[in-house]
């Protein structure tokens, strides 16, 4: 608290310039960061935006001084508060990282010991900088959780990591990160993994919190409106370049280079909706529950008409995934029916037969965990033409290729491993495996999410225009409303193992709303740098949950 | 979601096995070279025995007990007076023989278990693991002793199998494979929960492929290490058993019986039991250095530049 007096708004508090910084792979050096300059007031959030892969989380570490195992800083000079990070010993870097500059990183449970309560973690690091007593310690912490909006800030800090939820974790990791009052915090996607309607009390507490102290931060993320709220000033990366760089209003009114347009340019990909008639899955009354007997699925009804695109949305935790695990057969459920093509299809995944399986294919979240890294793409394709149609030999192969076209990659793909694909490539892959069986209903868990922005909307438009070609249904499950906007016919709002809400895309995003509709159109960040205070004032902070 | 910067390998023309193990061999340290010689030397005097020894394995040819290294008999003469060096080699011949047999089983059974175990979980995973507990809460060598004392030493068809060891072979796999169980179940463990694994299960995949073709693959590198590793202790277990009396038998030529029937020589300043000893102790050493190697290098088995 001592150096309190020492912060004046305005001074120069990080400096780099020329930054060069190299990555080790395939037995040699890859720039990561090419020559970029940064500099950073006190009192000032500056935001970092990119693609994956672009070196924002590399440029924020180099903010601390700190270059992950496999990099090094090879080129520049970056000073923070008159202190050469580059040549500073390891000593002296660990005096400065906690107690004057601390990291946020995006996943709080994995930045939490889960054997220890959580008020021992946050007050760990002042102690053993020696800044505060335990006590005082302690009793700062209860403020820092009163100051971040958390529920019981005198009791909360009693409980074990798991007793917390994610939203409430990630605002105790800032309070820990607050607790020497650093100069300077790096805030590394510390909303990414949460869900929208939580995403909102976290960055308001993190701003306001970075207000009242008068702290510098950096912010990096994928997400543009995330940043607009957050950020006084914009940094644009890309493969480790500098794009542009300008006053966050100034940039969010007027980028200037071609990138940052494209990136500023909301998803362009809008398709029509059209309403189905012929309905191809049937979900009725549906209770599913795991083991503890907590129904996580709750008389469900959804109808799934063949050609169009039912979206899913919710939150994690509403039972979106759930419900595709009960109509795969995965996860028996306990009441209900699910009918298929008019025929109710049988609760456990064992009885059905192999035509059925063919029918209802389903792509995931991460082609990385979906492809198995030891086949190739011959192999991963090939497998549903052998075992559903009986293609075996030359004649699989040419499918496999017709299959690759289709998905607009060419036939030099067949002979790869996974592990030499991008990441939108694999996920074609995966889309492709789907539609080798030939299926009437698609089911499609996340597939856009670990995805950067471009690349999503490159899935997107491979996946409607298979629909055109093939009148495949697709359930599209999703949290990000933006997907559901480009590529829904017809939505459904789930929340708590309930259908909120179903309906046709335009009648859903308008209103009237149901409450929690509502309440998740309204979270979904916009472009506008104001939107958060104007949503803060709209439903007076401490009263949304 | 700032993943870590991605990193594509480059496509190069598919190479062929025979240059992929080239490649493979190429990144062996000098210990891992002299290991696979060592190995390559083993093999082959244990395949080519028969004609490699001058004398038969129980051929009696000096007429005093323990005759001394001449041209004749390299390594001298035992207690009955048969060529030491050719009841070496023959004894590589069958420790090895009946190692391999061993190895070869305990992983067939371990290994399949520890897959199905960890696929299924479970009732099933929960009444074999706890076995497999118990089995391993005993000391190996005192444990095959007590099987060994109840079932016999050789095997139950003396008739038609003469002398052959089934008996301490199934002991020793069945007491190995809980070992490699659960290395196999841990293993899969990681691998089972990926979504390759249930996108086969909604195929509708049956198990043998999904053992076979979506997990072993995956955990087929440490495996492969610890084949290595228990190929050693199996060995230096059936020797120890030998040395005691109770493994393989008389007539048959073995490294373990036969320090034990030379050991008490070494007094006499005589180096005749140390060979055998160091034949064990060299091969060990051997299988080792290959293994670390191998482990170190085992996510590089592909195309790598």
């Amino acid at each position: 608290m001592k150096r309190d007096a020492k912060r004046v708004k305005g001074e120069t508090l990080l400096e780099m310039k020329g930054l060069n910084i190299e990555g080790y792979s395939g037995d040699a050096w890859h720039p990561i960061i090419k020559g970029i300059d940064l500099s950073l007031k006190r009192g000032e959030v500056l935001g970092l935006i990119g693609e994956s892969g672009a070196g924002k989380s590399t440029l924020g570490l180099a903010g601390m001084g700190f270059a992950r195992p496999g990099c090094r800083i090879c080129g520049g000079t970056i000073s923070f508060d008159g202190i050469d990070l580059v040549n500073a010993s390891a000593a002296e870097k660990r005096a400065l990282w906690g107690s004057r500059i601390a990291y946020v990183a995006q996943s709080a449970a994995a930045g939490f010991n889960p054997a220890h309560r959580i008020i021992e973690q946050t007050v760990e690091t002042a102690i053993n900088h020696g800044v505060m007593e335990r006590g005082k310690a302690e009793a700062d912490a209860r403020d820092l959780y009163g100051r971040l909006q958390l529920p019981n800030p005198d009791t909360i800090g009693a409980r074990y990591p798991h007793q917390v939820s994610g939203g409430q974790l990630q605002r105790a990791m800032t309070a820990m990160a607050m607790s020497c009052r650093p100069d300077l915090i790096i805030f590394d996607e510390p909303t990414t993994a949460l869900d929208v309607t939580t995403q909102v009390e976290v960055l308001a507490a993190m701003r306001n919190i970075v207000e009242q102290f008068n702290t510098a931060a950096i912010y990096i993320t994928h997400d543009l409106a995330v940043v607009a709220q957050m950020a006084h000033r914009i940094m644009v990366l890309r493969h480790g370049n500098l794009v542009e760089e300008a006053p966050t209003r100034a940039m969010l009114k007027k980028p200037t280079q071609d990138y940052t347009k494209s990136l500023w340019a909301v998803r362009k990909l809008v398709k029509p909706e059209s309403q189905g008639k012929d309905i191809v899955l049937q979900i009725q009354n549906v209770d599913a529950s795991y083991s503890n007997n907590i129904k996580v699925l709750d008389d469900v009804t959804v109808s799934v008409p063949r050609g169009r695109t039912v979206a899913v949305v919710g939150e994690s935790g509403s039972g979106k995934s759930t419900l595709a695990r009960a109509i795969t057969g995965l996860l028996p459920i306990s009441k209900g029916s699910i009918s298929f093509n008019g025929k109710v299809l049988t609760t456990k995944l064992k009885d059905r037969d192999r035509d059925t399986l063919r029918r209802i294919q389903m792509i995931y979240q991460s082609a990385d965990t979906a492809l198995n890294p030891r086949q190739t793409v011959r192999d991963i394709i090939g497998r549903p033409l052998e075992f559903y149609l009986g293609l075996k030999g030359a004649d699989n192969d040419k499918r496999v290729v017709k299959l690759l076209e289709s998905i607009e990659l060419d036939e030099s793909y067949i002979d790869r491993y996974p592990s030499e694909m991008s990441g939108g490539q694999k996920q074609r892959i995966s889309i492709a495996r789907a539609l080798a069986a030939e299926p009437d209903v698609i089911i499609c868990d996340e597939v856009t999410s670990a995805l950067d922005q471009i690349v999503q909307e490159e899935i997107l438009q491979l996946l409607l225009k298979l629909q055109r070609d093939t009148n495949v249904t697709y359930l599209f499950i999703t949290h990000d409303i933006a997907t559901v906007r480009a590529i829904a016919d017809e939505i459904v709002v789930m929340n708590k193992g309930k259908v909120v809400q179903q309906g046709l895309k335009s009648k859903v995003l308008n209103p009237p709303y149901p409450a929690y509709t509502e309440l998740l159109l309204s979270s979904v960040p916009e472009m506008d740098p104001d939107w958060l205070t104007k949503l803060l004032d709209k439903r007076k902070v401490g009263t949304v949950n | 979601m700032s993943a870590p910067s991605t990193n594509i390998r480059n496509v190069k023309a598919r190479r062929t096995w025979s240059e992929n193990t080239w490649r493979f061999l190429q990144t062996a340290p000098i210990s891992a070279w002299f290991g696979m010689i060592v190995i390559l030397i083993y093999a082959f005097c244990a395949l080519f025995a028969p004609w490699l020894a001058p004398f038969g394995e129980g051929e009696i040819v000096t007429k005093g007990a323990y005759g001394p290294i001449t041209w004749a008999n390299w390594f001298g003469t035992d207690q009955i007076g048969r060529d030491t060096f050719s009841r070496v080699l023959y004894g590589g011949r069958n420790t090895i023989g009946i190692a391999l047999i061993t190895v070869l089983i305990s992983f067939s059974i371990g290994g399949t278990l520890g897959v199905y175990a960890a696929l299924t979980r479970g009732w099933m995973d929960q009444i074999i693991s706890r076995i497999v507990d118990a089995l391993m809460s005993i000391p190996v060598l005192i444990f095959a002793l007590m099987l060994l004392a109840v079932f016999g030493k050789s095997n139950p068809y003396p008739e038609l199998m003469g002398n052959f060891p089934l008996n301490l072979i199934f002991i020793l796999a069945l007491l190995d494979s809980t070992r490699v169980f659960r290395l196999a179940r841990n293993t899969s463990l990681n691998v089972v929960v990926m979504d390759y694994v249930e996108a086969a299960k909604l195929r509708g995949e049956g198990m043998g492929w999904i053992v076979l073709r979506e997990v072993v693959p995956n955990i087929l590198p440490p495996l492969i290490a610890e084949f290595g590793l228990r190929f050693c202790f199996v060995f230096l277990t059936i020797a120890a058993l030998s040395f005691l009396g109770v493994g393989i038998q008389p007539p048959t030529a073995d490294w373990g019986s036969m320090v034990a029937e030379s050991k008490s020589l070494i007094t006499y300043g005589r180096i005749q039991p140390l060979i055998p000893a160091g034949a064990i102790a060299l091969l060990t050493v051997a299988v080792n250095f290959v293994v670390d190697w191998f482990l170190y290098q085992t996510s590089g088995l592909r195309d790598e530049t």
